[in-house]
């Protein structure tokens, strides 16, 4: 039995605003993390920034591809009204809560259109800067620290690939609760 | 979706949805006056306005292709009870979306229907098929009679 | 093409739009034009701003004409500019103009037709003599006379010629067309696409185009077979419904042009359509479409294609006024460096040709 609608944002133009922003300071500052306020309560299994990010970046001409299931989809075809795929290649937003399809299954877009690419919201279980990761890359101005939790543990092996597709690639956008960090495919991640 | 509504209502839920489409929010709102409260509802989506792309059929009956778009305005509202009430009303009348919508939610409930019935989609009904009948009437009036002519030859 | 950055006419420019408000406003001693007078009033000027605006609403095309002072290319323009501003819903299910309620249905192709001829409210029998009874203000006109309307269906004129397989059919197809309002506009264009370029083309420039193919510019000998006008619901399926809903109607006006069609080696010689369908009451746009949209099948039914109607790059790519009026306007921007560099060189050549000339 699926559970009754559940609301999606209050002010839709503001908080897509507000949103929108936060992903763009994401982008622009690799590994930073970005908190969303707001009193968005998605149903389960979304975490409110993938929630927000979602409304905020799908409309009626983007495909999504998700594993978060038929309450998840039902609230997002009716919010964001966006067409529901079933291959993750077919996609040009992805919302993985359990093990993210592998980016070379994901649209990378091409050398003339770069900007065709997927981008994949990851829900993790959490996102703590200062330790971790060592990032760096265009965006960062030495080096920045991001400890992730919560991704499968070939995560590291599929970035390298995907960042050697430059300018090809898929970005990837970090989302634990209220909180949200960006792996633009320029982004070089080093182990600890 | 918690959309409970079985297919042997979609007949009678198409028709009021169709009716309130073509009600003003001025001529629904004067219709409730005279209509039980409807229940207080919470808004689940808009209402807000946009588009949808009107399609034609090439030779108008062929492949469809696309017209033009048309300003729309929909709203999807929430009953305590649970009842979901949608609209889409062309146009850019947020006020007659969201009456539209409380109706489609409140005309669901086995309880309030026949009331809501009798006292607003009925005469509403009425209204828009005299509107129509008119036309019909006045284009009647201006059909060629080819009498004299047939008699001619 | 390249501009160079001015700075120093914003005070010009605040001044000019302040001289402009007041010129759209007129005599103040006048009353104002409302929105809902020329909704109503302009009904006309209204629908063609709608069709070529490609977005529906008499109010947000009323206001537009009298923002643009009665300019419809700009009113159009304006209707487009608004449209960007909307989220698309979705698209409509195909119209069934079958289903309309006819306002006015006329053939030329057969008198007696089932559902008859219905002239409705048209200018086409009036005697083109200035009313000067219009110019003073006076009571309304009486109502409209009314007959009994019988429930007889009006069946298309194209469908009687089907029955009898004269007509060629149109292929049933409930294939995804594309929308050039999304995908640019790409050639060869299949007929959906030509057909919503069409729709939302200038009347003018489809009108001189229709004419030309009756002038011998490709050939053509059509018949109108049908014109209509009237009211189309318009039912959408929301995919949280999962069901179709009328949502409002649409006024319509369409064309169905019947054209001789000699035949190839696979069809027999028959009656081929174009087609014309636009928003609003638009009936000589209806028509100039369907002469175009016939013209433009050329192509596929395999006759000669040399006349301007006939291409689809000519036609497609200047009918649309919004698009036309922005390269010719654009002309007006400033092109100071672009013209220095012509000045330099004619003055060179003119120096060169001179000195030639005197040895």
């Amino acid at each position: 039995m699926t559970q009754p609608l559940a609301a999606g944002f209050a002010d839709p133009v503001l908080e897509a605003q507000h949103c929108f922003r936060a992903l763009l300071e994401a982008m622009s500052r690799p590994g930073r993390v970005q908190r969303l306020a707001g009193a968005l309560a998605p149903p389960a299994p979304l975490n409110l920034a993938a929630a927000a990010a979602l409304l905020t970046l799908a409309d009626a001409d983007t495909p999504v591809w998700t594993d978060a299931g038929a309450d998840a989809e039902a609230w997002l075809r009716f919010h964001a009204g966006c067409p529901l795929v079933a291959e993750p290649g077919a996609a040009a937003l992805l919302l993985a809560c359990g093990a993210p399809p592998s980016p070379p299954a994901l649209e990378a877009g091409t050398e003339e259109e770069p900007h065709r690419a997927a981008t994949l919201i990851l829900q993790v279980t959490a996102l703590e800067e200062g330790t971790g990761w060592r990032l760096s890359g265009p965006g960062i101005e030495v080096a920045h620290r991001l400890r992730v939790a919560g991704l499968p543990a070939d995560f590291l092996v599929a970035w390298a690939t995907n960042r050697a597709r430059f300018p090809c690639g898929v970005d990837v956008v970090l989302c634990a609760g209220e909180r949200l960090a960006a792996l633009p495919r320029t982004v070089l991640i080093e182990e600890g | 979706m918690a959309e409970t509504t079985p297919p042997s209502d979609f007949t009678a839920r198409r028709r009021w949805m169709a009716v309130l489409a073509r009600a003003s929010a001025a001529e629904i709102t004067s219709r409730l006056e005279r209509a039980p409260p409807l229940p207080a509802h919470a808004r689940l989506r808009g209402p807000e306005t946009g588009l949808v792309m009107a399609r034609g059929r090439q030779g108008g009956d062929g492949a469809p292709f696309n017209l033009g778009e048309m300003t729309v305005t929909r709203c999807t509202v929430r009953l305590p009870a649970g009842i979901v009430g949608h609209a889409y009303v062309a146009g850019r009348d947020t006020r007659q979306a969201e009456l539209a919508a409380a109706l489609d939610a409140a005309l669901q409930d086995p309880a309030l229907q026949p009331a809501l019935l009798t006292a607003v989609i009925e005469p509403l009904a009425a209204a828009q098929a005299e509107r129509a009948a008119r036309d019909a009437r006045r284009a009647a009036a201006t059909r060629v009679e080819f009498l004299t002519m047939a008699t001619m030859r | 093409m390249a501009y160079v950055a001015v700075k120093g006419g914003e005070r010009a420019i605040e001044h000019a739009h302040a001289w402009l408000a007041e010129e759209r406003r007129g005599d103040p001693a006048l009353p104002e034009l409302t929105v809902a007078q020329v909704e109503q009033q302009m009904s006309l000027a209204v629908d063609r701003v709608m069709a070529e605006g490609a977005c529906f609403d008499r109010g947000l095309a009323a206001l537009a004409v009298k923002q643009a002072r009665g300019d419809l290319i700009e009113a159009a323009f304006l209707l487009r500019a608004y449209r960007t501003t909307l989220p698309r819903f979705g698209a409509s299910m195909p119209l069934d103009t079958g289903a309309m309620r006819v306002r006015r249905r006329i053939s030329a192709t057969y008198k007696d037709l089932p559902g008859g001829q219905v002239l409705g409210p048209t200018f086409d029998y009036t005697h083109r003599l200035l009313d000067f009874a219009l110019a003073a203000e006076g009571e309304p006109p009486p109502p409209a006379p009314e007959s009994p309307a019988e429930a007889a269906a009006m069946p298309r004129v194209t469908g009687i010629l089907a029955q009898e397989g004269l007509m060629a059919a149109e292929p049933h197809s409930e294939a995804e067309p594309g929308d050039l309002t999304r995908e640019p506009l790409a050639f060869p264009a299949d007929r959906p696409l030509r057909l919503q370029a069409l729709a939302r083309g200038d009347e003018g420039f489809l009108l001189g185009l229709g004419y030309s193919t009756q002038r011998g510019y490709g050939n053509a000998h059509p018949f109108v077979g049908e014109i209509r006008l009237g009211e189309v619901a318009v039912e959408i399926v929301p995919p949280e419904l999962g069901f179709a809903i009328e949502i409002g109607d649409l006024t319509v006006t369409e064309c169905q042009m019947v054209n001789q069609f000699a035949g190839s080696r696979t069809e027999p010689p028959q009656f081929t359509r174009g087609y014309g369908l636009v928003f609003g009451h638009g009936e000589r746009k209806a028509m100039a479409m369907s002469l175009v949209d016939r013209a433009l099948r050329a192509a596929e039914l395999g006759e000669d294609a040399e006349a301007p109607a006939q291409s689809q790059e000519f036609v497609l790519y200047h009918c649309d006024n919004v698009e036309a009026t922005g390269f010719v306007e654009h002309l007006k921007l400033p092109h100071y460096v672009d013209f220095q560099s012509e000045l330099e060189k004619l003055r060179q050549l003119r120096a060169t040709a001179m000195q030639e000339a005197a040895e």
